[in-house]
């Protein structure tokens, strides 16, 4: 085994290992923590895997907004934690067997009958001035141009959503009004006063007081 | 590649694995979401392992798209547990079994 199998393997085994200490742990907090975790592992593997771009689009995407969005979250809303255990023990066995029944599933389907590595030739590597982010670059903004202006449309959908759920009309808030700020004219702000010209008023400070 | 690629679809099959434990044993919404998360990132690493193993990069922008809708997908979620937290002052599955809101 050489020392790339051994990171390898040993970052498999964080990624498992956090990911089990997600679904078992009690708070939400140290939850969302331990994902964070296995994102971090799961980039150090996709590093392994000559996927270097992506690797620091997981780490600034995921631990950098995903997981502050979750722990936001988390934080603000004020959860009981004793009630919402009280059903783990008892569905653990429903969700083990719906779990085992889904990945046998899927292991029958995509198995190596359909799906065999013999079925194809392996390529060789790529030459050592191969440039990862370049040609992703290329191949985005040319073959998939179409799908990646979709995303770009989702994700404006996904912020106009967002935004309208979570807001919240409170009665105490002022808001501007825009129809009242239209509607203004001008004799409703200025009034125009005449004053006498040419006939100077003695001022007495004393008496204005 | 530096794994064997039998070695990866079984990590991706266990992190998958894990994830839909999550979603289906956890009764908060929030885990419940996380567990989702963690499925599409098994997802993802197999599309990254694939991308490796053809030396075609198609995988790693696919992983690009499954990164922007999952982001989308979590806000909207999470912008839907405030607002179901709001209404209900829980954030417990078994209180939205109904259809009437």
């Amino acid at each position: 085994m050489s020392f790339e199998q051994f990171i390898f393997y040993l970052f498999a085994a964080a990624m498992l290992g956090s990911a089990m200490m997600v679904i078992t742990v009690r708070n939400t907090v140290h939850a969302a923590l331990f994902l964070a975790l296995t994102f971090f592992s799961a980039a150090a593997l996709w590093l392994l895997l000559e996927a270097e771009f992506l690797a620091i689009t997981l780490v600034l995407v995921y631990v950098g907004a995903v997981m502050v969005l979750f722990l936001f979250v988390v934080m603000m809303l004020d959860v009981n934690l004793a009630q919402l255990r009280e059903g783990f023990v008892r569905l653990l066995p429903v969700g083990i067997v719906v779990a085992l029944l889904a990945i046998g599933m899927m292991a029958y389907v995509v198995g190596p009958g359909n799906f065999g590595l013999g079925k194809f030739a392996e390529p060789t590597g790529h030459p050592a001035d191969y440039s990862n982010t370049k040609e992703l670059g290329r191949v985005l903004y040319t073959v998939y141009v179409y799908p990646f202006e979709i995303a770009a449309v989702i994700l404006l959908v996904a912020i106009i959503a967002a935004i309208s759920l979570a807001l919240r009309k409170r009665p105490l808030t002022k808001h501007q009004n825009p129809d009242s700020q239209i509607a203004v004219r001008k004799k409703d702000r200025l009034r125009i006063v005449k004053l006498e010209a040419g006939t100077r008023q003695p001022i007495n400070l004393e008496d204005k007081r | 590649m530096i794994v064997p690629f039998h070695h990866l679809l079984v990590l991706a099959t266990l992190l998958f694995l894990l994830g839909l434990m999550a979603v289906l044993v956890r009764r908060n919404l929030i885990m419940i979401l996380i567990g989702v998360e963690i499925m599409l990132n098994a997802a993802g690493l197999v599309l990254v392992g694939a991308s490796a193993l053809w030396q075609q990069i198609d995988g790693q922008v696919l992983v690009i798209f499954l990164m922007a809708l999952t982001s989308a997908e979590v806000s909207i979620s999470l912008a839907m547990v405030v607002y179901l937290n709001r209404r209900k002052k829980t954030v417990d599955v078994r209180a939205f079994d109904e259809l009437r809101g």
